[in-house]
């Protein structure tokens, strides 16, 4: 884009970080709610193509230099381990639990083990949407 | 609760991440693959033995009972298939260690390898309609990257057949689980099976069950095989093998699944329209066999008439041709995995591919070419070799069914088996010899070791068919009694 596009640079600055924080809002309110892992993980990857079409390439990489491959792997490895887990402790494969801690700033907590598995799902999504478009991206 | 279920699919997955992290190591690369694919191996095994001890096993995912959950069962059935595949799918990916080419290596072959393998073990064990739809997609998934890997004009072609055959395919799968889910309320197997029996399978559940039909006749190779010598035909050796020991077995398997367990009301639908399917597969796929000239190209055409006879066990529907047609399958993966290895060989070493191009390899290639003869004679069903126990029950199932067409079109078919690949070894084989032995590419051990521990399987299998006949057996009998599939699920919950 060589074009005059600067509403949109400054725009997109402050955006993307709108994005980014209702993608996380969203896989949070995903235990109990509509929401989770796969849907904040789409949300989260849109921030980032939105920096990949606004920007360049190169220039998003400087900032995150993570090779989305590897992430997306990362991301699926930690789910199915996360369900292994459960096999090692004698509970049915892709077992959860969860419980109430009493933490220091937040108060009485639930966590869950499912939010590592959703983490999973999230990372393989962003992995996925980014090495997608990417890819898309070379070929012209 | 038996997490020991999860593990043939547990075990391709994890070490298929691994495998992406490790892609500048091609050789830590195949050393984390042999130790998972032994241990693959030795899982499968002990699946099939705690199946014999305590009979039909499952796994609800999470501890959430069926109907509600999702949840992997195995019965000697899924456990037989699980255990040929695991066996095969190791000696080709060990094969493929010396025969494939670097750049496709570094493009991720190995880890794709072990997706479709997680796949494919994925689709044997499920208990759950929606989930075997998924383990199909893992495993297809797998197949559209392994057969466009290389590149190349024909390859291209026909991958993007490939593609767009199992898209549409699986897009009716899902139209058909809709269907299903919208008329019987539940996607696993047993509660399906005893749904449709409380309602009667009607015209409705029947169409549904043809969808079904078609779904899986199109994976298989049943009728609907005009995708498969085309795809089957252009990759390169090792995953042509995987796709022809591994790929139409898993459809087959769907098939047997859904009409024994599930719609097995219908005999219309069992008897005539499979029947017909398969009867029309074996003329088909005999006629190709006979009328092309390229090895690959017959070799595929082996595959599909392979498919119509199986399915010629499922029309007869009684126990003894069901025992057939698990017999049948177990030998059909190892077949086909060795045929098609030693076909890639042949076109590796020669650089051609017809029939008319070769002469007299046999004196170049001693080994290679009676183990084609070995396969040749396995493919007829030959005593003592692994396809004629199959041929054999197949058979008798007939005679007890009183099908005696479908017994001559599946005895016929063998004699054309026999001929396609006769003409096989006697063009390429025999003959002048037309490569100087100081011309020749030599062929390295290692690579034969895997081709010749396939022939060894196959005389196996065929020897030792007594200590397989009690699972067989078994398998048989859990087809024909669908109710024993349904009290091992459903058994300790309320239907």
């Amino acid at each position: 884009m060589k074009e005059n596009d600067v509403i949109l640079r400054t725009v997109t600055r402050v955006v993307v970080f709108i994005i980014l924080t209702f993608g996380v809002e969203l896989f949070l309110s995903g235990h109990h709610n509509p929401g989770g892992g796969f849907v904040g993980g789409l949300v989260l990857s849109s921030a980032l193509v939105l920096l990949y079409v606004v920007f360049d390439i190169e220039t998003v990489h400087q900032g995150v230099p993570f090779d989305f491959r590897k992430i997306a792997a990362f991301g699926a490895m930690v789910s199915l381990l996360s369900g292994t887990a459960a096999a090692v402790l004698g509970k049915p494969f892709l077992s959860q639990g969860f419980g109430y801690f009493d933490l220091p700033i937040f108060g009485l907590t639930e966590l869950a083990t499912v939010t590592i598995f959703e983490a999973g799902v999230a990372l393989t999504v962003i992995g996925t949407v980014v090495t997608i478009i990417l890819s898309i991206s070379k070929d012209v | 609760m038996n997490n020991v279920l999860v593990l043939p699919m547990l075990i391709p997955l994890l070490t298929g991440f691994v495998l992406l992290f490790l892609r500048p190591s091609i050789r830590a690369q195949k050393m984390i693959s042999i130790l998972s694919l032994l241990s693959l191996v030795a899982v499968s095994v002990r699946i099939l033995l705690i199946i014999r001890g305590e009979g039909i096993i499952r796994l609800d995912f999470g501890g959430w009972e069926p109907p509600f959950g999702i949840l992997f069962v195995g019965d000697s059935f899924s456990a037989l298939m699980v255990l040929t595949a695991s066996v095969v799918s190791a000696l080709i990916i060990a094969y493929s260690f010396t025969a494939t080419e670097r750049r496709m290596e570094n493009m991720f072959f190995y880890p794709f390898a072990f997706f479709l393998v997680a796949g494919v073990n994925g689709s044997f064990l499920t208990g759950d309609m929606f989930n075997l739809f998924v383990c199909f997609e893992v495993m297809l998934l797998a197949s559209y990257v392994l057969i466009t890997l290389g590149g190349g004009k024909v390859r291209l072609a026909e991958s993007m057949k490939y593609i767009a055959i199992n898209v549409v395919s699986s897009w009716f799968f899902l139209v058909a689980l809709a269907f299903l889910y919208g008329t019987v309320g539940t996607l696993n197997m047993a509660h399906i099976s005893v749904r449709v029996a409380e309602v009667g399978q009607g015209p409705l559940l029947s169409a549904i069950s043809v969808v079904f039909l078609i779904v899986f006749a199109l994976k298989a190779g049943l009728f609907l095989y005009f995708w498969l010598p085309g795809s089957y035909s252009s990759p390169p050796g090792p995953i042509a093998a995987l796709f022809a020991a591994l790929l139409t077995k898993v459809g087959v398997y769907a098939l047997f699944r859904t009409f024994t367990l599930m719609f097995y009301h219908d005999e219309f639908i069992i008897m005539t329209i499979i029947g017909t399917m398969a009867v029309v597969t074996l003329i088909g796929g005999c006629l190709g066999a006979i009328a092309y000239t390229d090895i690959r190209q017959i070799a595929s055409y082996n595959v599909i008439i392979a498919v119509g006879f199986m399915m010629i066990g499922l029309a007869i529907f009684n126990e003894e041709a069901f025992k057939g047609s698990v017999f049948y399958l177990i030998h059909d993966m190892v077949i086909k995995a060795l045929l098609f290895l030693i076909v890639g060989a042949m076109v590796y070493l020669t650089g051609k591919t017809k029939i008319t191009g070769m002469s007299g390899l046999i004196r170049n290639y001693p080994v290679l070419g009676w183990l084609l003869f070995l396969t040749t004679l396995g493919l007829a069903g030959v005593p003592p070799l692994s396809g004629f126990i199959g041929k054999m029950y197949i058979g008798l199932g007939a005679v007890e069914g009183g099908n005696y067409f479908l017994l001559f079109a599946g005895f016929a078919s063998s004699l054309v088996v026999l001929y396609s690949m006769l003409r096989i070894f006697m063009n390429c084989f025999w003959g002048e010899t037309i490569i100087n032995r100081e011309d020749q590419r030599p062929y390295p051990a290692r690579r034969l070791i895997p081709i010749a521990l396939l022939g060894i399987l196959t005389v196996g299998i065929g020897v030792g068919a007594q200590a397989l006949e009690p699972f067989v057996s078994d398998a048989a009998r859990v087809m024909a009694n669908p109710g024993l599939y349904i009290d091992a699920v459903l058994g300790e919950v309320e239907s």
